[in-house]
C-alpha cells in the first residue's frame, strides 16, 4: 500500500508494479484509476486517511487475494488533489482473467465502503466534507 | 484511563476518560453535544482494530477511534 501527498503519478506507479511482477507468470493484470472530475465548481478534492486501520483493511485483502493465487495493489493520495488528476489507483494480478475481474470489483467496492478515508470538496480554498457521498462503515452506530 | 480520538471531519480534540467497557464510553459520549449528530453514523476501532461489541472490556492505555462515514477514491 502506498500513500502520497497530492496527486498520484499513475504512469510511474503502474509501470513499477508491472516491472515488479514481470517474471511472476501472472496472465492477467487489471488496473483501476480514480480521477477527479470537474463538477459542482470544485477546484480539487482533499483526503484524510487513518493509516493504521487502512493498513489492516488492506492486509486482509492481500490475504484474500493470496488465497486465490492473486495479488492486490493500491495507492492513494493525502491532502489536495486537483481536478483531472488521480487520487486512487489499484490493481489485481492473477494467473487467469476471471479471478482478477471479480477481485477488482469486490476490492474497489469494499474500498469505497470500508477504507478509513474521508473526502472533502475544495471550493474557494475551503475544505467541505463530502457528507452526502460518504458511506457508514460496517458496525456504525455502536455507541449511539 | 483510556483515550478517545475523533477522526476525519468530526474535528474534535481527543478525550481521556475512565471506562471499563465500550458501553461506558458510549454512555459518556452520548452526553456530549458536539457528538449528537455523529454517533449514530460512526464506527469504532479499539487499538486500531474495528470492534462491534459494547461489552468489549477496556484496559488502561487503550485507544478508541471514532470513524465517521467514509469516501475514498
Amino acid at each position: 500500500m502506498e500513500l502520497y501527498n497530492g496527486p498520484l503519478d499513475t504512469k510511474e506507479i503502474f509501470g513499477r508494479w508491472l516491472d515488479e511482477q514481470a517474471a511472476s507468470n501472472y496472465g492477467a493484470f487489471i488496473p483501476f484509476v480514480g480521477t477527479i472530475r470537474a463538477e459542482d465548481d470544485i477546484e480539487a478534492l482533499s483526503f484524510d486517511i487513518y493509516e493504521p486501520v487502512l493498513q489492516k483493511w488492506f492486509d486482509e485483502w492481500q490475504e484474500k487475494a493470496k488465497a486465490l493465487g492473486a495479488v492486490v495493489k493500491m495507492a492513494h493520495s493525502l491532502g489536495d488533489v486537483p481536478v483531472h488528476t488521480s487520487s486512487y489507483v489499484s490493481a489485481v494480478f492473477s494467473p487467469k482473467r476471471r479471478v482478477a475481474l471479480e477481485l477488482i470489483d469486490a476490492f474497489v467496492e469494499d474500498f469505497k465502503a470500508n477504507a478509513p478515508i474521508w473526502k472533502y470538496d475544495v471550493k474557494n480554498g475551503e475544505r467541505i466534507y463530502a457528507a452526502d457521498r460518504s458511506t457508514v462503515m460496517n458496525g456504525a452506530g455502536l455507541l449511539a | 484511563m483510556i483515550k478517545v480520538e475523533f477522526l476525519g471531519p468530526i474535528g474534535k480534540a481527543p478525550l481521556e476518560m475512565e471506562a471499563n467497557t465500550l458501553a461506558d464510553v458510549a454512555a459518556k459520549l452520548r452526553t456530549d453535544s458536539d457528538l449528537s449528530s455523529w454517533l449514530d453514523k460512526c464506527a469504532v476501532a479499539l487499538n486500531d482494530t474495528m470492534v462491534n461489541d459494547l461489552s468489549t472490556v477496556l484496559k488502561d492505555g487503550d485507544k478508541i477511534s471514532i470513524l465517521p462515514p467514509v469516501c475514498g477514491g
